[in-house]
Formats: C-alpha cells, structure tokens, sequence
C-alpha cells in the first residue's frame, strides 16, 4: 500500500486486480473500441484534408467578382414606364478600384494570399484546329501563391512572359501542340496575338484541362480589352473552413463586389464532405456508447460479485461515498487504461495504413497524422465515458445493505 | 453506578412494516452490557440473534426502541453519522466472510484505520504489525487472505476488529466454521483481549461448551429473551 494514495484508490485498483481477466477483457473491448474511434476520426481528418487539397489546390479559396449588371426601370416619378425588365446579358467587366480591394483584403489577417486576375473566353488556334479556351492572365508571383502552378507542368515550365502561354494537358492534346508551338489566341472581335507554349499543366480535371490556359496579366487584360483591369481577385485564406464567413466579411467591407467562396461555388462537393462527416461521428458516437455499455456491464457484475466485501467495508466503517468513489474510479481507470491500449492500436493503424494501402503509382492513398490532440482527446473522453458509465453501478455499490450482503 | 457500554431499552424489530405479511422478528429487547463484560448469545436458528447483533452493531435499525452505544444515542441518526459511530465504537467479526480477499493480512488489518483516515501511514502500519502479532501472525503479514487457513483468517478478523480500539466487539458465530482446535484458539484469543484490554464482547455462538466460558450468556427464543444468567 503506497502511502500517498487514498483509500478509493487502493481499493478500486485491488478489486480491478482481483478480477484480472474480466478487466483485461474490457480493458481490450474499450482499447478495440476506442481504437476504432481514433483511427475512424484520423480517416476523416484525412480524408477530408485530402480531398479539398486536391481541390482546392486548382482554385482560390474565395473569387472577387464585379458584381452582376442588373436592368433597371425608367420610372416617371412613381410610375415604371416598362412593365417587363429584360435581364441583360453580362459583359467581362474590371473590378471597380481593384487596387484598393486588393490591398484592403490583404491586409486581412486570415488572408495569406491575394491575386488579381483578368480571365475571358478566348479561341485558341492551331493550325486548322481550334478550341474555345477560358483564357487567364494572372500575374505568376502572386498566383502561384494560390495555385502551385509548377508544381502541375508535366512539360516544360510555368514562365509567364508578355507573350507566354500555359496550357492544360488535353488542350494541349486536342490542338496537337507540344511545348514551344506558337498558338494564336483571338478575342470576339477576332484580333489576338500570338503566344508560344512554356508549359503544359495537368489540373487533374479533364474538363479544367481541357479549357484552361494561363497567360501574364497585361497580356490577357489588352486580349480581353480591360486596360488596367481585372475581371476577379483570388484569395486564399489560412483555413479554407472559414472561407464563407471571410466572403461574408469582404462583401460586407468592400460593398459592391461579389465575394464566393469555393464553399459556395462547390457546395456540393461541401454537402459530401459534410455527410461523410455526419456519418463518421454517428458510427463513432455508436461505438463510444458500446464501450460505455460494456464499461457499466463489467462494473455491475463486479458490484453484484464483491457486495459481500462492501458490506464488510461498510460494517468496518466505510461511508456510502467512499464505495461510490471505488467504483467511480474503476470505471475513470479502465476508460483510461482502454484508451492508452486504443491509442497504441491506432497509432499501429494508421503507420500501417500509410504503409500499406496506396496509389497505384506508389503513393499513399491519403495521408493520415498521427496527431496527438486526437489520442488526448480520446483518453479524456474514454476516461470521462468510463466515469459516467460507471455512476449507476457505483451507485448501487454505494446502496449495499451491510447486513443483506454479510448475510449472504 | 457505571455507565452500560450497550444500552437496549424495548427494542422491537419488524420486517416487511405495513404490508399484510409483517414479521416482528424482536419483541421489546431489554439489554444492558457493562464494561469489559464477555456475553455469549445463544438461540435456535431464526430467534433473532443475528437481528440483535446487527443492531447493536448499528448495522440495521430498530422498529422501535431506544439503543445506546458507548453513551451515544444511535436511535435517530443520520445514516453518515451512525456509519462514523459504527467505525469508532464497533468491531465485528463474521462467521463466513473473513476477510477482504484481495488484499494482505496486514492490509485487511489496517483497513479499519484506512478507511476512517483516508491514507496510509506509519503509524497504522505499526499498529496493524503489533495487532497481528498479538494473534500471533506477524509471519503471515504479506500473505493473501486466500492463502491462509480458516482459524488464522479468523485470528486476522479478531486482529482487524480491534483496529480501531472499538468499546464493542461483536462476533456472530465466529468459530461455527472452524475445527474444535482452531475454535478454541480463536475463542482464547478473544477472552485474552476481553481480559487485557477490557473490551467488551458479545459473541453468538450455538456452542454450550465455549458459551460456558464467557462470563454471561444470554439466551434469545422467539425474539424474547428468556435467560439471563452471570456465570463468573
């Protein structure tokens, strides 16, 4: 008996010794489960991380837009002079003082990147063979902060000089164009200059590269007639989580510019997501449950077992509380001790899972971090799971009648 | 004269109170134990010996009645506090649950002290040593309760009643499962106690020939008693 630890924990650790294979059966039930639930919420995390990287990392977190050109009636006075408004039909418009928007939501300090960007429908030619493109002049330092551009050429390189263009693989592909081909870019009004290929991207998205081709940004702006200005301002920001309320603020602090965030124009990539997350915290509340359960049966049996030494602590003096706290702490202690056993099983997991299952080219599927919030989370949350299915049994420990259970 | 250690003025106790099948078990118990007395209670099966122990031993309580232990009034207290009184002034020992299995006989020794000072200390551990030496177990101190005979577990139970230095000790046929050696070594033991230490003991006991070495024997039928005779 060590001289610093109480009465409750003395007992309580005995009694779990005393029943050493029913405690190491639970203590294996709740370290499988919990376990479960630290490998099943590191899946999600990963998953989830994977998949917007993947898409997000070919698109801004949020898009400034002018905002939509709406017709408005003549009115004489209080009467409106037309009684049906057509809606017009919207042009490739310049960000009203885009400098300064720029500048103000930089200084944002959840924005880590800003760039402006002049983008339009274009033909791409070659030869006999031309493809409408969605042409974008960007400026490539600030850009790349958003898009890793060089990280997607599969031929050559990302250069973006004055007469440069980037193009995606199936682009590339249809045209019959390979790195240095000169393709000639031309606007509605047919005018256009020539461009030589520096690179060839692959966005991962077969419709993406098959439309998209990057060029400088005073390049597209003379191409699409926006002298001096941009038709959109991509940002990103430190958690793409937060991207809609951020939208929100810009919109509601610039006044007069549309903010959408990859939320917003994704949305239902966002339900998926949202769904998978729903569906993994049910399973995983299910499973939390389960160990509970099993906690609170294992402690039941262990009352109904020792109520012969309860009435013989109760007889030697030993108040309602001090049972109930015995029990209480087997139950806080089996919860924990499960909950080391499942974090070590889950830490073999996910290395395993990191070794085993993989991408056909060799990489793994989607990472998976072994981060040490979520194992802290679970011993406290399977400790806390432990005391509180262990409340009812305790109690019933605590109600023993001493002279019932010496009687036998 | 001197103040009774257990003070029973018409105890009564009834099971099953206000149902159509309520027992009284007690009819208006009258009994006084003085200081360092050493009383045997004998009775059939069923006379409500057992019932008598456990409320002397504020266990259980009375239907009605008044009891006084030690000069503490026990009828009407909290359950907290007739716990604490159960802890200071009581000692039991049991005729079939020993001792506490998971743990040493030093241990189940010192439990009493533990319990009622939360930790433990030096000073229980050297109490717990000096008790079990007085029942001659200082060798079988680290051993588990499991692993020692009947008559030594009973000599630790003796040992760990006394912990707390109670005014009562209670035992409730403490050597109905022991061979007739082991039985009178523990009875021995219980009258040294009862004669160095001035303890007072009431043991429940079906054996004429121990009962006639207790000072007193009280005889229970029917939840009445009918004999109360001074041997010595």
């Amino acid at each position: 008996m060590d001289s610093f630890l109480p009465f409750e924990w003395i007992a309580a650790s005995r009694f779990l010794r005393e029943g050493r294979m029913q405690t190491i059966a639970i203590i294996l039930g709740i370290g499988i489960g919990v376990g479960v639930i630290i490998f099943m919420s590191a899946a999600l995390a990963g998953q989830m991380t994977n998949i917007t990287r993947r898409v997000l990392s070919a698109q801004a977190h949020i898009v400034l837009i002018p905002p939509q050109e709406i017709a408005r009636p003549l009115r004489g006075g209080d009467v409106a002079e037309a009684a049906h408004i057509q809606k017009p039909f919207q042009r490739v418009r310049s960000i009203d003082q885009w400098q300064t928007i720029a500048k103000d939501v930089g200084a944002i300090p959840a924005v880590t990147a800003v760039s402006p960007m002049a983008a339009g429908a274009v033909l791409a030619v070659r030869g006999e063979a031309s493809r409408s493109v969605t042409i974008q002049g960007v400026e490539p330092a600030q850009y790349f902060a958003i898009v890793p551009l060089p990280d997607k050429i599969v031929a050559g390189s990302a250069r973006l000089g004055a007469e440069d263009i980037v193009v995606g693989v199936d682009l590339a592909s249809d045209l019959g164009a390979r790195v240095g081909d000169k393709l000639r870019i031309a606007a509605a009004s047919g005018q256009g200059p020539t461009l030589t290929i520096s690179g060839i991207i692959d966005l991962g998205n077969k419709g993406a590269n098959q439309r998209t081709a990057y060029c400088a940004l005073h390049t597209a702006q003379a191409l699409l007639g926006l002298i001096g200005g941009v038709s959109s301002i991509d940002i990103t920001v430190r958690d793409f989580y937060t991207a809609e309320d951020i939208a929100q603020q810009i919109e509601a602090r610039t006044g007069g510019v549309e903010a959408d965030s990859w939320i917003k124009t994704n949305n239902q990539l966002y339900l998926a997501i949202n769904a998978q997350r729903v569906a993994n915290t049910t399973i995983r509340f299910f499973v939390g449950l389960a160990i509970a359960f099993g906690i609170a049966a294992v402690l039941i049996v262990s009352v109904v077992q020792k109520s012969k030494e309860i009435g013989i602590l109760r007889a030697m003096g030993a108040s309602r509380g001090q049972i109930l706290r015995v029990f209480l702490l087997e139950g806080a202690v089996l919860g924990l001790v499960g909950s080391f056993i499942g974090s070590v099983l889950a830490a073999l997991a996910i290395i395993l899972w990191g070794k085993l299952v993989k991408n056909p080219d060799g990489t793994p599927l989607f990472p998976l971090d072994l981060d040490p919030k979520l194992f802290l989370a679970a011993a406290v949350l399977a400790t806390l799971s432990g005391l509180i299915a262990a409340y009812l049994p305790a109690l019933r420990g605590a109600r023993v009648d001493p002279v019932v259970a010496i009687r036998g | 004269m001197a103040e009774p250690v257990v003070l029973l003025e018409g105890v009564r106790k009834s099971y099953n109170v206000g149902t159509p099948v309520e027992t009284e078990v007690l009819h208006g118990i009258d009994l006084r134990l003085e200081r360092g007395e050493f009383c045997a209670l004998m009775g059939p099966s069923g006379s409500g010996k057992s019932t008598l122990l456990n409320i002397i031993g504020l266990l259980d309580r009375p239907t009605s009645g008044r009891l006084t232990i030690d000069g503490h009034a026990a009828s009407g207290l909290r359950d907290r506090d007739l716990t604490r009184l159960r802890g200071h002034t009581i000692g039991f020992v049991f005729q079939y649950h020993y001792l506490l299995p998971a743990f040493t006989a030093l241990e189940n020794v010192m439990m009493p002290m533990l319990v009622e000072i939360g930790h433990p200390d030096g000073a229980m551990r050297t109490s717990a040593d000096e008790l079990l030496a007085s029942v001659g177990l200082t060798q079988w101190r680290d051993n588990l309760a499991t692993n020692m005979s009947g008559g030594q577990q009973q000599r630790v139970a003796v040992a760990r009643a006394l912990a707390m230095k109670p005014a009562v000790l209670l035992a409730d046929e403490p050597t109905g499962n022991l061979d007739t050696v082991s039985a009178q070594g523990v009875f021995d033991l219980m009258k040294r106690v009862n004669a160095q230490q001035g303890t007072t003991i009431l043991i429940v006991t079906h054996n004429r020939a121990l009962a006639d070495q207790c000072g007193r024997i009280v005889e229970i039928v029917d939840g009445r008693i009918t004999t109360d005779r001074r041997l010595r």
